[in-house]
């Protein structure tokens, strides 16, 4: 349970952060300077609000009513910085037990061969950070937070400082050591694939002020939120089960509350439960059952709302059964198809389109 | 050097002693002048920062004089300590230690600011949010990163008051066997007729300690640099 209420000023910079939340991952969601590293640095006690509290598990970390402002030293917030900063002069293994060493026997719950082994470092262990890559820099700087025994874990924009192939690796591990460790992470990004994989609940943040709260799916297809999840990253989430792997065209079929979905193959058994993400961009409307199509995902939909737009293209909210999904089209297409809302329609997925970012363990 | 007289012997000793003495006592003041100055920020600090640069600057007579003035058995400084401990700096070789360690402080902690300038503070936040107390972040975190400054500083500082002169001389004077160090004997002995083979010697004496010092200071740092590199790309 993580609940916060506070301000602070930095300047002429004010935050306001407000939000309360029972999920195991809370995305954090923002434009840079939106002031994400700000609220973080809070938590984590590096820098001290001006009023409010900052409560974790029942745990009051910082309350200027009561007088009460944990040394970040005791706080127990595990704080893995988009650099990963480990100590240069330290082995990777003495930068991984530097914070376990500091912690009584009676607040460890985090075992540490198993961080060693769910991130991989057991052949890191010797070595210095400098002969590290950026990926396994990351990696001992999460393992290094986690064996601190956190009673939180924020990750602030740990990909940011990484090339392509490496975020994907490094969102696998972070994925596993939320499944395995059970301990609340609070996921900085700007980045709405990482969000939409990783959290369940997310704050989007925008110039100091917590504009929503609120499961992914809800917030992220929110239209009157569309400016600052972005313009070309608008999309749906949608939570759904394996339902079938087929092995010689390498697709799975995904089952959710709006029906099936085909997607190349995601490495997950049936009855497994995951999450894929559908842009708006890549969602097709059509007023009839299309026949000939390479499209493999037809979807039955009704037009929820459509974006007051002037520009060339329009936002579409459907509701699929009982997901939800946006799609865009061009400002043309729609007044051709003389498009409604409440119309009945069928949404056009290509399977392509899911990639290998958006779709993941849930 | 196997001619060295006993008196010679004990020159270079002397030497040597009060420029360890020197650093040993200075050592743990500059490292945390350099800490605050490079850490903190208060009104007033570049007026610290000056006051610490002053030896630099000042004619070396002037530092001794002034040093005359507040540690001399009369001095306002020097009377209360020989009062309460009965530590005297005047006229003793505990004297020229007390100018060189004044004469090489700026030097001393100049280094081991710039060392300290060179650590991202933010490698001490991490440390602080993985449980570690402000005094085990310095010990464990900032000490050993700033290593190779530390070295240089001590160094620097030791090859300095193997060289201390001016300050010395005004404030402890020129006693054989008490303040007479290498440079003061070398002084005396190009006052007297026929001292001139004796001040080479010694002279030479001086390159080669200055020398050797030197060298080590250099494989000392790049030592401590190879094991401190920094993690950014």
């Amino acid at each position: 349970m993580i609940d916060v209420d506070f301000e602070q000023s930095r300047g002429d910079f004010v935050l306001r952060a407000k939000f309360s939340t029972e999920a195991p991952v809370v995305g954090l969601f923002g434009r840079s300077g939106a002031g994400k590293t700000s609220l973080v640095n809070a938590i984590a006690g590096v820098t001290s609000p001006r009023r409010g509290h900052i409560r974790i598990d029942g745990v009051t970390l910082f309350d200027s009513a009561q007088r009460i402002d944990v040394p970040m030293q005791k706080r127990r917030v595990g704080y893995v910085f988009q650099e990963a900063l480990l100590f240069p002069h330290l082995t990777v293994g003495a930068n991984l037990s530097y914070g376990l060493r500091l912690r009584p026997a009676s607040t460890r719950y985090i075992e540490p061969g198993r961080v060693i082994d769910v991130l991989g470092l057991r052949a890191l262990v010797d070595r210095k950070p400098a002969t590290l890559s950026g990926g396994e820099r990351q990696r001992v700087a999460i393992g290094r937070a986690l064996l601190a025994q956190p009673r939180l874990l924020l990750l602030d924009e740990p990909l940011a400082s990484l090339d392509v192939p490496r975020r994907t690796e490094i969102l696998d591990y972070v994925e596993r050591l939320r499944d395995e460790f059970h301990v609340p992470i609070v996921y900085v990004s700007h980045s709405v694939p990482e969000i939409t994989r990783l959290a369940d609940t997310v704050v989007i943040l925008s110039e100091g002020e917590c504009l929503a709260a609120g499961a992914v799916d809800d917030v992220m297809g929110r239209l009157d939120l569309k400016p600052h999840t972005g313009r070309y990253e608008a999309g749906a989430v949608i939570e759904a089960m394996v339902a079938a792997q087929d092995e010689q065209f390498q697709l799975t079929t995904l089952q959710f509350a709006g029906g099936e979905l085909t997607v190349p193959r995601v490495d997950a058994k049936a009855g497994e439960r995951v999450r894929a993400r559908v842009r708006a961009r890549d969602v097709s409307l059509a007023t009839a059952r299309p026949e000939g199509l390479s499209i493999l995902n037809v979807l039955h939909a009704r037009i929820v709302a459509i974006a007051v737009e002037t520009g060339a293209v329009v936002d579409l909210e459907l509701a699929v059964g009982e997901a939800r999904l946006l799609a865009r089209v061009t400002r043309r297409s729609c007044a051709e198809l003389g498009l409604r809302e409440g119309q009945e329609v069928f949404a056009l997925i290509k399977a392509v389109s899911f990639d290998q970012r958006s779709t993941g363990y849930a | 050097m196997t001619g060295m007289s006993a008196e010679e012997v004990g020159i270079i000793l002397l030497s040597l002693r009060v420029a360890f003495v020197s650093v040993l006592f200075s050592l743990p003041v500059a490292i945390g002048v350099a800490h605050v100055l490079a850490r903190a920020d208060f009104p007033g600090k570049t007026l610290v920062d000056a006051f610490v640069h002053l030896p630099l600057v000042l004619p070396p007579v002037v530092v001794g004089f002034a040093l005359l003035v507040l540690f001399g058995k009369q001095g306002p400084i020097g009377s209360w300590l020989n009062e309460w401990f009965g530590i005297v700096f005047a006229f003793r070789w505990t004297g020229a230690a007390l100018a060189s360690a004044i004469m090489g402080f700026p030097l001393m902690v100049r280094a081991i600011r710039l060392s300290l300038d060179a650590i991202d503070p933010r490698l001490e936040t991490a440390a602080g949010t993985l449980g570690a107390s402000r005094a085990w972040v310095f010990a464990s975190i900032t000490l050993p990163l700033a290593l190779p400054g530390i070295v240089t500083g001590a160094l620097l500082s030791f090859a300095r008051a193997l060289g201390e002169f001016g300050a010395t001389i005004t404030f402890v004077s020129n006693i054989p066997g008490e303040t007479e160090t290498l440079p003061l004997a070398i002084y005396t002995l190009t006052q007297v007729p026929g001292g001139d083979a004796q001040a080479l010697r010694l002279s030479a004496i001086s390159v080669v300690l200055s020398v050797v010092a030197l060298v080590a200071s250099e494989w000392l740092t790049r030592r401590a640099h190879g094991q401190t590199r920094d993690d950014r790309r």
